[in-house]
């Protein structure tokens, strides 16, 4: 089959590009110095992209709680295995819907401002300006917002599963009047610390990291244009949400 | 030329396959103020993206305070940068962080002073461009002229041997040009710096610089005093000099082409 050489070079560009991302992360890992500056940096980051992201991850996680408890009792109701609810509810918690569910509100809330915030600063010359000045860049801008991401998402994501508890049990106990007892003694005894939360902590990790090195990256490389900034933040909900997705059920494989 | 601290030898510059410099030399004496002038889109700025070593020459070598730029790590280039300080056009000052931060920002970053010796340097200097007062204001409360004042002093904080100026007075009324023009002879003899300011503002550099160059159609095609300028019957330079619409230098977009059509001789 012949294929014309621009659409090999169209089929060839996601795989360029995925190397692109690459190199920019083994640059961006290799600019680390343990220094009070990128701790300080890193931290003010992280109130700024995972501490403000906090209301909406908790308001979510409440009604997925919520939702989830409603669909299970409807569900369990049917085989007189109602007080189940919580084991169904924990287990598809931890290990699936708290990390995912947190990652893609996260691409949406922080991965975006983070890619914006940065566009920006390449279209108003300041990335420019930075270089100018023999200040790395991608040390002291990329760098702290990819850690912070880092950071934040496994912090989110145990607030998501204790919202989304919380809404299980609001739901469960105090509108279904289920048995306080049993919803607990099953939470307690059929979640377990390997499989159910290391599992879903190890993705929000992943997941974290991967969030973040998208939006720093699609930020970074942003044609210095209003458009260019649109694009950049379009792209990084569209392929976080994507590889999300995919990084998932890769995970879950090996995790399960 | 006595002691030239910027040398461009030949040096020529393609993007894609549009020539942008075509065998462009120049010594710039230290101690000097010189402008790089010509029509808007006739490569000046890409002379300063050269020696600064953002961009690399096609062919030729440019040479700033001893140092080939072009063939410098990345290290050594960022090591070079120190010595050179630039204020971009819109000054590129940092939104996130207040006009005292902003200044401060190379100090903390090269410099092991104490936080009370970086204070004292950015008051300093933001007395000497007359902005003392300003420290704890954002970018975004600035008027154009006081932000280009407080870029200035932050390509000066360091004390550079040179300072680079793309379009110093675009966007600024005259009152603020004045106090830009005269800030950048104060500070320039006053630090011993050489400065080189790109501009196609005739009239404000006459006023300021001590050595012109004139770039048309990717060539040189003058140099000199400005006085010495003002009086040149190149029809190129004299249709720039004194904005006239009919002359050699077309005001239309001119799409690749090769160097010996880029000529307007």
């Amino acid at each position: 089959m012949n294929i014309h050489w621009t659409q090999k070079s169209k089929l060839l560009a996601p795989i360029a590009e995925t190397g692109h991302c690459g190199i920019f992360l083994v640059r961006m890992l290799g600019s680390i110095r343990f220094e009070r500056g990128l701790l300080l940096s890193t931290l003010q980051q992280t109130y700024l992209i995972g501490a403000r992201s906090l209301v909406i991850i908790m308001i979510c996680g409440f009604f997925v709680g919520m939702v989830l408890s409603l669909q299970s009792i409807n569900a369990l109701q049917q085989f007189g295995a109602s007080d189940q609810v919580s084991l169904l509810v924990g287990k598809s918690l931890f290990r699936e819907l708290g990390p995912v569910l947190t990652a893609l509100l996260f691409a949406g809330r922080a991965g975006t401002s983070v890619a914006a915030e940065i566009g920006l600063m390449k279209a108003t010359s300041q990335i420019e300006a930075m270089q100018l000045m023999a200040i790395d860049p991608v040390q002291r801008i990329a760098l702290p917002r990819f850690l912070a991401g880092l950071l934040s998402l496994p912090l989110l994501t145990a607030m998501f599963n204790a919202f989304a508890i919380l809404g299980a049990v609001v739901f469960s106990i105090g509108v279904m009047g289920l048995d306080p007892g049993i919803f607990w003694s099953k939470l307690e005894t059929g979640i377990y610390f390997g499989k159910d939360f290391m599992g879903g902590f190890w993705k929000s990790i992943v997941f974290g990291g991967l969030v973040s090195l998208i939006a720093v990256y699609f930020g970074y490389y942003a044609k210095p244009t209003g458009e260019g900034v649109g694009t950049a933040t379009t792209r990084t909900v569209v392929m976080s949400s994507v590889l999300v997705l995919i990084f998932d059920f890769i995970m879950t494989s090996f995790l399960i | 030329m006595k002691d030239p601290i910027i040398r461009l030898k030949n040096v020529s510059f393609k993007r894609d396959e549009k020539v942008i410099l075509d065998d462009v030399s120049m010594d710039i004496e230290r101690g000097s103020i010189v402008a790089i002038m010509g029509p808007s889109g006739v490569g000046k700025t890409t002379i300063l993206r050269l020696i600064s070593g953002q961009l690399h020459p096609s062919k030729g070598s440019i040479e700033v305070n001893g140092n080939e730029v072009s063939t410098l790590s990345h290290r050594q280039l960022y090591e070079c940068r120190k010595d050179i300080g630039v204020l971009l056009q819109n000054g590129a000052l940092f939104t996130d962080l207040t006009v005292f931060e902003n200044i401060a920002t190379p100090l903390r970053e090269h410099t092991d002073l104490s936080e009370e010796a970086i204070r004292e340097r950015v008051l300093a200097k933001l007395e000497s461009v007359g902005l003392l007062g300003t420290e704890e204001l954002m970018p975004d409360s600035l008027s154009g002229g006081m932000a280009r004042r407080v870029a200035l002093a932050r390509a000066v904080i360091l004390n550079p041997k040179i300072v680079l100026f793309d379009e110093p007075m675009t966007g600024l009324d005259p009152i603020a040009m004045s106090t830009v023009r005269g800030l950048i002879r104060k500070t320039n003899d006053e630090l011993g710096l050489t400065s080189v300011i790109v501009t196609h503002n005739v009239n404000q550099m006459s006023k300021l610089v001590d050595h012109c160059y004139i770039l048309a159609a990717a060539k040189l095609i003058a140099e000199g005093s400005p006085q010495s300028l003002a009086h040149n019957e190149d029809p190129a330079v004299d249709q720039f000099m004194n904005g006239r619409v009919e002359g050699p230098i077309s005001f239309r977009y001119e799409k690749a082409t090769d160097s010996k059509t880029a000529n307007p001789s």
